[in-house]
């Protein structure tokens, strides 16, 4: 039985990674799960230098899902580099780094940072809601999609996931852009802006009054645009969105998806992204499938 | 095959009581397998994660550690209502199981010697499993809206207890640090949990009188781990673990010493 795939050129054990910013450097899950068990380990966004994040209260619950607005707290990329990679090495994992910037040129340093580092992946965030500057920004217009992503390509020494954003009117389009700009994979789909107001306080819930929602509520608009990027781009395609377990992994499999990435589900139950490895081995078995590979975009 | 998981996992824990306490108020005792024993490695000041049966609410409930009986692989929470999942969990009667990860956080820090334990609110539960636990010589001081006090009562077997209510009806009319100032109380230490201005009234009487003082601060979670950074508070100094003057409530704390905070 194989659930090995190719990414980008990079070489999967199996499709299932972490959603950035939900499993920070995979350090304090690592009590959990066992790392080695996993395709890859996505990691926070880091910037190329810290950032203290938003205001709390940070995060709300909604139903079947939650609200956050973190602001992509992270330490920067000196401490991420002394710490965080060296922790990851330890295990038999990919690394995907997630990239987060105020302007390209940000971006840009932390892309040359990581160049000489063992790492597998990149993946550049220009997709966050919850920042004034950067993230979303460089997301919606896919004219700034392909040039973010060239200009990125041209300093990156390892293959480039650009992931997008939810919030646009045509998810295809930008992913057409980022493939145009050289990008070597796509992921998706970042958090939907979302609000919640707190009636007897009358106030926002979040401090930031918006935040981006996630979990299995979303899980549907995140099927529909993988399945739609799957086919308008020929790079792979990185799903996530609401993935509780194997079933949900397979729903995105099926609409493209090479690989797939477990996000909020891992604040629901912190073996999550283990129990979807070991539910794929399982819905393998009972369906007697050989490949896994068979079932990328097997649903036409 | 290499196991996918690494040990720490949910652990089914079975309620042995459930009574209400005050209106909105709790008290339940939960039993762990000897085999995850959450009970075993809990100290005052932890919390656990209790998680909903119901799919439309993921997120983890933090609670903090009221009891801890370890020969009997138990741990008491009391807890007030304030929401759906709570409101869940007050329904479960004896028999009734529950998922749990824990214990979270890093608990008080034991001193020796004179102490002052301060509980406002619903954060009085963590310091009566505190006052249990604590040697020396041990005054408690605890604050409430109004005459619809609980726990008070379970207090009196560690140490000397003032009460103070806002509305004037039960004990000292006003704060805690007003009961504290009444009554002349004086320590080495303070320990103190409860609701966000009382914790500033302690951190501004404890710098006036020259007193340690450890608080216990609560916030929004998400994973209660430490990996998702919704909970942090703002540190005097940069954190090493952040790089920013941020701290992880779930992780670094609940409880800091109070000089470590920043308002």
């Amino acid at each position: 039985m194989n659930l090995s795939v190719d990414f980008a050129g990079v070489s999967m054990k199996n499709p299932v990674t972490t959603a950035s910013g939900t499993f920070g450097s995979g350090a304090e899950y690592a009590e959990f799960v066992n790392l080695n068990c996993l395709g890859a380990v996505t990691t926070k966004g880091v910037a190329s230098v810290p950032w203290p994040g938003n205001p709390t209260p940070r995060i709300c619950e909604t139903y079947g899902g939650m609200l956050n607005a973190i602001g992509l707290q992270n330490p920067g990329i000196d401490l991420f580099l002394k710490r965080d990679i060296p922790f990851l090495k330890q295990y038999d994992t990919n690394i995907i780094v997630n990239v987060c910037g105020k302007t390209q040129e940000e971006y840009l340093e932390v892309v040359e940072r990581l160049a000489d580092q063992e790492i597998d992946l990149l993946e550049i965030n220009i997709s966050c809601p919850n920042v004034k500057a950067g993230g979303i920004a460089f997301g919606q217009n896919p004219k700034l999609v392909e040039k973010m992503t060239a200009r990125v390509k041209e300093k990156a020494k390892q293959p480039v996931i650009m992931k997008l954003s939810p919030n646009v009117t045509d998810i295809a389009e930008i992913a057409r852009a980022a493939e145009a700009g050289g990008a070597d994979a796509v992921s998706l789909i970042n958090t939907l802006t979302g609000m919640k107001i707190d009636i007897e306080k009358r106030k926002f819930a979040l401090a930031n009054k918006t935040g981006g929602m996630s979990g299995p509520a979303v899980k549907p608009v995140a099927v529909r645009m993988v399945y739609q990027v799957a086919h308008a781009v020929s790079i792979p395609v990185l799903g996530m969105g609401g993935i509780q377990n194997a079933e949900d992994a397979l729903e995105f499999i099926m609409a493209g998806a090479t690989m797939v990435a477990v996000g909020t589900a891992n604040f629901a139950n912190p073996t999550a992204v283990a129990d979807v490895v070991n539910g794929l081995e399982r819905f393998m078995r009972d369906h007697a499938i050989s490949d896994i590979r068979e079932l990328i975009g097997c649903v036409e | 095959m290499e196991k996918v998981t690494s040990g720490k996992q949910k652990c089914i824990a079975k309620v042995t009581s459930q009574v209400m306490l005050s209106a909105g108020i709790y008290s339940m005792w939960l039993k762990f397998p000897e085999e995850q024993d959450v009970a075993a490695a809990a100290v005052p000041g932890q919390f656990i994660s209790l998680y909903s049966k119901d799919g439309s609410r993921l997120l983890p409930r933090p609670i903090s550690i009221c009891g801890i009986n370890r020969a009997e692989h138990m741990l008491r929470i009391v807890y007030r209502v304030a929401g759906k999942g709570t409101e869940e969990f007050a329904g479960y009667a004896a028999g009734d199981t529950v998922s749990v990860v824990g214990p979270l956080g890093n608990g008080f820090t034991m001193k020796e010697g004179k102490s002052i334990l301060i509980g406002g609110g619903i954060g009085i539960p963590p310091i009566l499993s505190l006052a249990k636990e604590l040697k020396g010589d041990v005054t408690v001081v605890l604050g409430y809206r109004n005459r619809d006090v609980f726990l008070s009562e379970e207090f009196a077997p560690y140490g000397r207890v003032y009460l103070s209510t806002e509305d004037g009806s039960v004990g000292t009319k006003g704060n805690v640090i007003d009961a504290i100032r009444e009554h002349h109380l004086t320590a080495d230490t303070i320990y103190a949990c409860g609701p966000l201005p009382m914790l500033r009234g302690v951190k501004a009487y404890a710098e006036q009188e020259g007193i340690a003082a450890q608080i216990s601060m609560e916030e929004r979670m998400a994973c209660g781990i430490g990996a998702c950074l919704a909970c942090v508070c703002q540190s005097v100094e940069k954190d090493s673990h952040s790089n920013v003057k941020n701290k992880r409530i779930c992780k670094d704390g609940p409880v800091f010493d109070v000089q470590e905070i920043e308002w």
